[in-house]
């Protein structure tokens, strides 16, 4: 680990300039060599994939494979130290604050936490967080109604629902955001049979209108059966998927392979 | 940014009024630091006069310190603050958002305050064209260097603890210059308070102008 903390800084010093070609700005996705460390821990130890505007991407891979890190990624919520990044156009390897809030504000993250506030009802906080990421409180009403928190749930405070609600309520929120690009860490999760319907049927709406789908999780089952391709992350990188032609792996990642070898052993 | 700032104000003052943290906790909290201080001086009535206005402004002081924790606990609940850099929201427009929503708590709790004074302390409120800058711009002064520190220590593991520490040897400027102007507003002698309402509105202005440069980064960063 400690080697791993000294290769970093060594690393961060070899930051690839941004990289504009065409092939990567027309993709959803672009991610090659990528890397990215959770304070000295490689959790992206060269990634490279890429996703197409409309597809539905299923991530697999055991815990600690770097999933959530990937989408949140993809989000500008963690920083990609090297390698290429390129999400919706917006190149992240170093960018700057104003690119981040520009993609942000195309982006739809479902992560482990909610994202609302407690005190604050269904109502108040899906119509905050679709006016603050600029859209209409008309499509705030209109997510609530697709997720069934139109009656009397829409003036219950958050923190009086139940984990399925609260999870509809987090999904309300980004559907009335309408970004371009989804990110779903664990959708199904805490959900009952009918929840999980519902997020499955969204998904596959969201397919259907183009939308671009990443999906963490491990309900293989039911994921799969909405994806259109799956890919499976191991020790931070996706596994069995080389570089394709001319992209060379970043300088970077063989070193920090050699760290991750010796993580993901300990990974249970 | 103005629209954004209005936003997350108008939130966070909903936030306040459906907790009601400020009314059953906070408010609270100041009275009874008062009644305390009263009980501890109350032999030398004279000393509790002599200190009226550092009595008044160390409550505001500490109660501030609570509304502030309170207003950045609400953004450290799980996943609201990556829900919040994913906003898309200014980051100066949530810096101006929650240092109005701070500063519009502490000016209602500084009304009550003063009426705390004029009760338990004997002191007749004077020099309203003094008094009046004072409490806004200390206020402003509060809320804006609050929120600097507010945001840096909710990004910490120790954000309980950490923040008084932080926040408490910032805020002794605010503390001397609003006791010294308040003092001279009450005691009707304003010329000198005028020198020290000077000075509360230089550090309003420098926190609010260093919150506009750095709420975004620290946000981003802590």
């Amino acid at each position: 680990m400690v080697e791993v903390g000294v290769s970093r800084t060594r690393h961060q010093d070899r930051v690839r300039p941004p990289v504009r070609s065409s092939y990567a700005m027309e993709l959803a996705v672009h991610f090659r060599g990528a890397v990215s460390f959770l304070g000295r821990f490689p959790a992206l130890t060269g990634v490279d994939l890429d996703v197409g505007p409309g597809e539905v991407v299923l991530l697999r891979g055991p815990n600690g494979a770097g999933k959530t890190t990937l989408l949140r990624c993809c989000a500008a919520l963690v920083r990609v130290s090297a390698g290429e990044a390129v999400v919706l156009g917006h190149e992240l390897v170093g960018a700057s604050a104003e690119v981040r809030r520009s993609l942000r504000r195309r982006v739809g993250l479902l992560g482990h936490g909610a994202g609302l506030y407690d005190e604050l009802t269904v109502a108040d906080n899906v119509t905050f967080w679709a006016r603050a990421g600029g859209a209409d409180p008309v499509d705030a009403e209109a997510a609530m109604v697709q997720l069934g928190l139109d009656g009397r749930l829409r003036h219950l405070a958050v923190g009086r629902l139940s984990a399925g609600q609260r999870r509809r309520t987090s999904l309300a929120v980004m559907l009335a955001r309408r970004p371009a690009l989804w990110l779903l860490d664990e959708p199904h999760a805490g959900l009952d049979q009918t929840g999980r319907d519902v997020i499955d049927r969204l998904i596959l709406d969201a397919r259907a209108a183009g939308v671009t789908v990443l999906i963490a999780s491990h309900e293989l089952d039911r994921a799969e059966a909405v994806a259109t391709r799956t890919v499976t992350l191991v020790g931070g990188s996706v596994l069995g998927a080389p570089p394709t032609p001319g992209s060379a792996r970043s300088p970077i990642a063989a070193p920090v392979d050699r760290a991750q070898d010796e993580v993901v052993d300990r990974v249970p | 940014m103005f629209r954004d700032a209005a936003l997350v104000a108008g939130k966070d003052l909903r936030l306040e009024l459906r907790s009601r943290v400020g009314v059953a906790q906070v408010a609270p909290f100041a009275l009874l630091m008062l009644i305390l201080f009263a009980f501890a001086l109350d032999p030398d009535r004279a000393v509790l006069q002599r200190a009226t206005a550092g009595l008044y402004w160390v409550a505001v002081l500490f109660s501030a310190l609570l509304a502030i924790q309170r207003a950045f606990a609400v953004e450290s609940d799980e996943g609201v603050r990556d829900a919040l850099r994913l906003s898309g929201l200014d980051p100066a427009g949530i810096f101006l958002g929650k240092v109005a929503a701070i500063a519009i708590q502490l000016l209602v709790l500084e009304v009550l305050l003063l009426g705390g004074v004029v009760v338990l302390y004997n002191a007749e409120p004077s020099g309203f064209a003094l008094l009046v800058p004072t409490c806004l711009s200390a206020t402003l002064g509060l809320a804006a260097a609050g929120c600097i520190y507010g945001v840096l220590a909710a990004g910490l593991r120790v954000k309980e603890t950490i923040l008084p520490l932080l926040l408490l040897p910032v805020l002794a400027p605010v503390l001397i210059a609003a006791t010294q102007a308040f003092e001279a507003a009450l005691g009707g002698a304003t010329g000198e308070g005028w020198r020290w309402l000077g000075l509360l509105l230089v550090f309003a202005a420098a926190y609010v102008a260093l919150g506009f440069g750095t709420f975004g980064l620290l946000l981003e960063e802590s």
